[in-house]
């Protein structure tokens, strides 16, 4: 079996950071009391005046960002993705409305927070931050896409949530991908059915397309990682070409990347869908393998709500 | 400046908050709603703060070196949306249409109107936003100065103490606050909904130099922003006493006219008052 390089979108994001520092002397980060854990505290280390911690004060946060993009800056905020959404008001009403150029670049998100728990865990702000207008949404899939969504956005105003995870995933992308807003990728291609996935799914839904090909069905597989502006064009051809979509997020079932889809499709070209996450519930400790395992966000279990809706197939 | 220059200064800035107030009455009375009383008291503020302290120019709002103003208080749009016409940022005949469909007046500051630095109206938030264009400012090493206006009621948010904590740490001495203490929230004084005491001693705890004026005085507010630019190293918060409804006598310091506009009688009383026309 070929050795797959493991590493969190939250380090490659830090990474983009420090080449940022470099190559943009606009950009400054903010972060509040939880640099090492979001680690711009390398950032920090190395751009000492361009990083201003804010103590654990998430709606300063998000206020005084705003106020530095005014000024002709590129903040880059960061905290737990739980935590950022306790400034959802502030980000709707100053950043959003104002339509500032601040990038909101949250770690921890999902479950990968797992023996934290319920609190630290963050299953909702996809539907939260896709709701206000002018706002980007984006999860990268892996860390290479992570690096390249987080540059990319450093280029572009305007306000953007990035979605980040701590746990080690795979990495599949090569060092010269493109990353395109709003642009969804094509990762395998298949006629019985397209599985729709965004962030730390993405693996996951690449080796359930394997699985299933293993069992003679051809799944195709998109990688959704912006989830606003959605690639409308991209979901309607896959449900044109196979009929039947799944989705798969690190995130609740309501107002997530598959709420986006089935919004698209319904008006588009409704096809049989199934939208798989976590099912309106809270998480809980546990080690992050448990916890995908218990809320049903394996590849085991895509192949098998996969097979479940091929039955139902016209 | 000669005592006698500046005693022909304060009448010359006295006549402009007489003028702005008039602008303000007509305004809440054709929209039909708005918050007259809080925009009543701190017309002197805005005045002094646009037509003497602010280095600014109406005919390039967006000039890099110029002072920024916030208000944090969004609900005193009138005030702003007139101060700024009268300092020529747009016509005076804009400012019937507040709060009309389609009209660039919003309700509550909007960004794109000319000299409005950020969106505003939600409470608790200008602060956090001076903050970060004074950081800005530093950075750059610019030698702009930032201010802001809070009500007293607004100090009820936990942002505000977020921020006053975050403006002393960074010893951010190129911005000033002035919160305009008129003692009434919507649901009435804030002693009795929330009580703010003493508010100054709050803000001194926080790091802040704090100056206590009569906010209805323009040679005390004036005052009070000069001495501000001079203190170092930390920032400075003016609590400036006011009145709800200031230069109205039925008005003042009746809380019915947070919310609600003058209905026709009493807005002929009022002008009579204000002496002018409208």
């Amino acid at each position: 079996m070929p050795v797959v390089e493991l590493k969190s979108t939250r380090d490659a994001y830090v990474d983009a950071l420090v080449t940022l520092g470099e190559e943009k002397k606009e950009v400054v980060v903010l972060d509040a009391d939880l640099s090492v854990s979001t680690q711009t505290n390398k950032f920090a280390n190395k751009y000492p005046e361009r990083f201003f911690n804010v103590g654990c004060a998430e709606q300063n946060l998000i206020g005084t960002a705003a106020g530095l993009a005014i000024t002709g800056k590129i903040p880059f905020s960061s905290t737990y993705a739980i935590f950022s959404n306790r400034a959802w008001e502030q980000i709707r009403n100053t950043v959003a409305h104002d339509n500032l150029n601040v990038k909101i670049a949250v770690s921890h998100a999902g479950l990968t927070n797992g023996p934290d728990g319920a609190s630290h865990q963050s299953l909702e702000d996809i539907a939260l931050m896709r709701v206000i207008p002018n706002m980007t949404v984006i999860v990268p899939a892996d860390a290479i896409e992570a690096k390249k969504a987080v540059i990319s956005e450093a280029y572009r105003a305007g306000p953007a949530y990035i979605r980040l995870n701590r746990v080690k995933t795979p990495i599949f992308f090569d060092e010269d991908y493109e990353f395109r807003n709003g642009k969804a990728v094509r990762l395998m291609d298949g006629q019985d059915l397209t599985i729709i996935a965004t962030g730390t799914m993405v693996s996951k839904a690449l080796d359930a397309a394997k699985r299933l090909r293993e069992k003679d069905i051809s799944a195709c597989v998109l990688n959704v990682h912006t989830i606003k502006p959605i690639d409308k064009e991209s979901i309607i051809n896959s449900a044109k070409e196979t009929g039947v979509i799944v989705t798969v997020e690190e995130h609740s079932v309501h107002g997530g990347l598959g709420g986006a889809v089935a919004e698209v499709l319904v008006e588009n070209y409704p096809v049989q869908m199934k939208i798989i996450g976590v099912n309106d519930k809270f998480g809980e400790s546990g080690e992050y393998d448990e916890l995908i395992k218990k809320y049903g966000l394996t590849s085991r279990n895509i192949v098998k709500s996969t097979k479940e809706l091929l039955k139902k197939k016209r | 400046m000669g005592s006698r220059r500046k005693m022909e200064e304060t009448k010359k800035l006295e006549k402009k908050a007489e003028t702005i107030r008039r602008h303000v009455l007509n305004m809440i009375y054709e929209a039909g709603s708005g918050h007259p009383g809080g925009s009543l008291s701190c017309v002197d503020i805005l005045t002094a703060l646009y037509f003497h302290t602010l280095q600014h120019n109406s005919k390039d709002p967006d000039w890099a070196d110029r002072d920024r103003f916030i208000l944090s208080k969004g609900h005193a749009a009138p005030t702003l949306y007139a101060t700024l016409a009268e300092a020529g940022y747009f016509s005076v005949e804009e400012l019937k249409l507040l709060r009309k469909m389609g009209s660039m007046l919003q309700g509550h500051p909007d960004n794109k109107i000319p000299g409005v630095e950020v969106s505003s109206g939600s409470l608790g938030q200008g602060l956090s936003a001076a903050n970060g264009i004074a950081l800005a400012g530093k950075l750059d090493k610019k030698n702009f100065r930032v201010y802001t206006l809070l009500g007293d009621g607004e100090c009820d948010e936990g942002q505000i103490w977020e921020a006053a904590m975050l403006s002393s740490h960074y010893k951010l001495d190129n911005l000033t606050a002035i919160i305009d203490r008129n003692g009434l929230q919507i649901d009435g004084p804030t002693e009795k909904i929330m009580c703010l005491e003493s508010i100054a001693e709050k803000w001194r705890a926080f790091g802040w130099h704090v100056i206590e004026v009569d906010g209805n005085k323009i040679e005390e507010i004036i005052k009070a922003l000069d001495n501000a630019k001079n203190i170092k190293g930390q920032p400075t918060v003016i609590i400036a006493h006011t009145f709800k409804g200031k230069g109205v006598s039925f008005m003042e310091w009746i809380n019915a006219f947070h919310g609600r506009a003058l209905n026709k009688e009493e807005m002929k009383k009022a002008l009579e008052e204000l002496g002018g026309e409208g």
